[in-house]
């Protein structure tokens, strides 16, 4: 009888120190894991803090009066700044949005608003829309080369333009769709209770609600494609002149940048840290934008990721 | 616009297709734009670019996955979003920036801490690690393309975690289940297809990423650009096109070059098309709304 008692007690005692052990197994491994997300966070804020560290630290010492206003001096010495590739990048960017914004936003409304539900051709839209949206812009580059600066026979900023807003147009046309898709249903049927036209209720009541959030999704792609530099090697070439005309070369802060960090001088790569930060400020200034208009819709526009 | 895409490209690339033939642009390793003794080839430049963001995948996709991990399941939210918001403003900064970091600082770090520690240990015993490196070469390109991808895949794969239901997670825990346990059990196997949808959305970006590839990864031609150690100069598909555009001397260099845009063409747009479809199975493209 108690040497019975004493038995079950016994492989009682193991039982529990079996699931004590293995509680404990799995408390370690559930540490383990959340060791390695924590050490993953530090891996990736090292560099990337680094990154914007750096930018700042040798933009700020290299941006000066000169270095905004000046065109490039000669190649070596320190004298010269960077502002035709600033006027550059403003100019080419302008002229993608004026050719991708319209023709983005229509898309995007025809899409949401006025494509039948499960029809062929929105289909098609929508995946070609995805597929520009994955290529490559070192493969724009060339479509820009083959199609207009071969066309024009000069490297021009049209090419450039041509080919920033390719790069563009999907950003805009995806954010424009997604944005108009939430707008309530009820607002567009009291449009038409009112018995105002489907064109009017588009263009009066989704779109100006919908408003911020095709902002946004433009103030998004103009970020994106500001710091683009491989389309604009083939497309704008680059010069040291102002701008001299739509169906000339043209400059650009990434191209400028690249050209800098590849030349051997000192003062060239200080020269490329403080157009780096210029651009930096661009891009920064419109993701606030985009963050303020994304906030003020009230919507929670999906930012798509290219 | 899809449609100019493809035609202009096919149509530019003609030349060289038809010069060298389909099949031996593929596999060919010449690069020679001697006029009189041109002989074009692609395989380097496909098997630097494949190489270079097979060691991004590796990296970044481990650590994007943590992060979202953190940052969705773990962090408390005066952490988690701060930490989100830094990670979308780092997808913004443009890749020509991330260039100049490693030209100018990344590449000694890595040269100084990783490299030269295993050339000095290994480097005259295994020739897989010479020869002395200096910091220009695929495996620091690959690793600032990690760099790179991690704020997009990251961003990605959190939305993705969060668009899984909160009741699987309350089931798991209710089980007693520890947090591990949860993400591996619950969360997991419902966001299986959107994570590699991001993973590969990343890949499809480190493939197509050009001047920060040109910047380091070295620049070599020919049979060189074949990676034949861990610190040997490359090439990438993109980057040649970059190097090279401008000063092609003959049409037929030039329709090589495009030859190698179709090459990363049809390379890039396989995987994209793969992984939207994946995408797609897991988030919602619209939330409500209409219908």
């Amino acid at each position: 009888m108690h040497r019975n008692e004493l038995n079950s007690n016994n492989n009682k005692q193991k039982i529990q120190n079996i699931i004590l052990r293995q509680y404990y197994k799995r408390k370690l491994a559930d540490k383990l894991v959340s060791g390695f997300a924590i050490l993953c966070v530090l891996i990736a804020i090292i560099p990337l803090g680094s990154i914007l560290l750096e930018v700042i630290k040798n933009g700020a010492s290299a941006i000066s009066i000169q270095l905004l206003t000046f065109p490039p001096g000669a190649i070596g010495s320190a004298t010269g700044g960077i502002a035709p590739a600033i006027q550059g990048t403003l100019i080419v960017v302008g002229l993608a949005s004026l050719i991708a914004v319209p023709i983005g936003v229509l898309t995007g409304i025809y899409l949401s608003e006025f494509a039948p539900t499960n029809g062929l051709l929105p289909s098609a839209v929508r995946l070609f829309n995805d597929v520009l949206t994955g290529l490559p812009s070192v493969v724009i580059g060339i479509v820009g080369y083959l199609t207009i600066v071969l066309a024009l026979g000069s490297f021009s900023v049209v090419a450039g333009g041509f080919s920033l807003s390719i790069i563009m147009m999907p950003i805009v046309v995806r954010t424009t769709e997604e944005t108009l898709k939430i707008v309530p249903n009820s607002l567009r049927e009291a449009g038409y209770s009112l018995g105002i036209s489907k064109f009017r209720v588009t263009f009066s009541i989704v779109l100006a609600k919908a408003k911020s959030g095709v902002l946004t999704g433009v103030v998004l792609a103009i970020a994106r494609i500001a710091g683009e530099t491989a389309p604009l090697i083939m497309t704008i070439l680059g010069t040291s002149l102002f701008f001299t005309g739509f169906t000339r070369p043209i400059d650009a802060l990434p191209l400028r940048i690249w050209r800098l960090a590849s030349q051997p001088y000192e003062s060239a790569h200080s020269q490329g840290w403080g157009a780096a930060l210029v651009l930096i400020i661009i891009v920064v200034l419109l993701s606030a934008i985009l963050k303020i208009l994304a906030q003020r819709s009230g919507y929670n526009v999906r930012t798509p990721h290219i | 616009m899809v449609g100019i895409v493809a035609f202009s490209v096919g149509n530019g690339s003609k030349d060289i297709f038809l010069k060298e033939g389909f099949f031996n642009f593929f596999t060919g390793a010449d690069w020679n734009s001697v006029e009189g003794r041109e002989s074009y080839g692609a395989l380097p430049y496909i098997i630097g670019t494949l190489v270079s963001s097979a060691l991004a995948m590796a990296i970044g996709v481990p650590v994007s996955l943590g992060i979202a991990i953190f940052v969705s399941e773990m962090a408390p939210a005066r952490v988690s979003a701060p930490l989100s918001f830094i990670v979308e403003l780092l997808a913004a900064v443009p890749s020509i920036i991330y260039g100049l970091w490693a030209l100018f600082v990344f590449r000694f770090w890595i040269r100084d801490l990783i490299e030269m520690p295993l050339y000095n240990a290994f480097g005259r015993s295994i020739p897989f690690f010479g020869p002395t490196p200096f910091g220009l070469d695929w495996f620091t390109a690959g690793i600032v393309l990690s760099i790179m991808i991690i704020p997009i895949v990251s961003s990605i794969s959190r939305e993705i975690i969060k668009a899984v239901p909160d009741t699987q997670r309350e089931a798991a825990y209710s089980l007693g289940a520890t947090r591990w346990e949860t993400v591996r059990i619950a969360i997991f196997p419902y966001a299986k297809s959107g994570l590699l949808g991001a993973a590969i959305l990343g890949l499809g970006r480190a493939m197509g990423e050009t001047i920060l590839v040109t910047m380091i990864i070295g620049n070599t031609i020919g049979i060189a650009a074949i990676p034949h150690s861990l610190f040997s100069q490359s090439q990438s598909l993109a980057s040649l096109i970059a190097n090279e555009f401008n000063e092609a001397s003959s049409n037929l260099q030039l329709s090589a070059l495009i030859g190698l845009g179709a090459v990363l063409l049809i390379l890039t747009m396989g995987i994209n098309v793969g992984a939207r479809i994946l995408v797609s199975k897991i988030v919602k493209v619209s939330p409500g709304g209409r219908e």
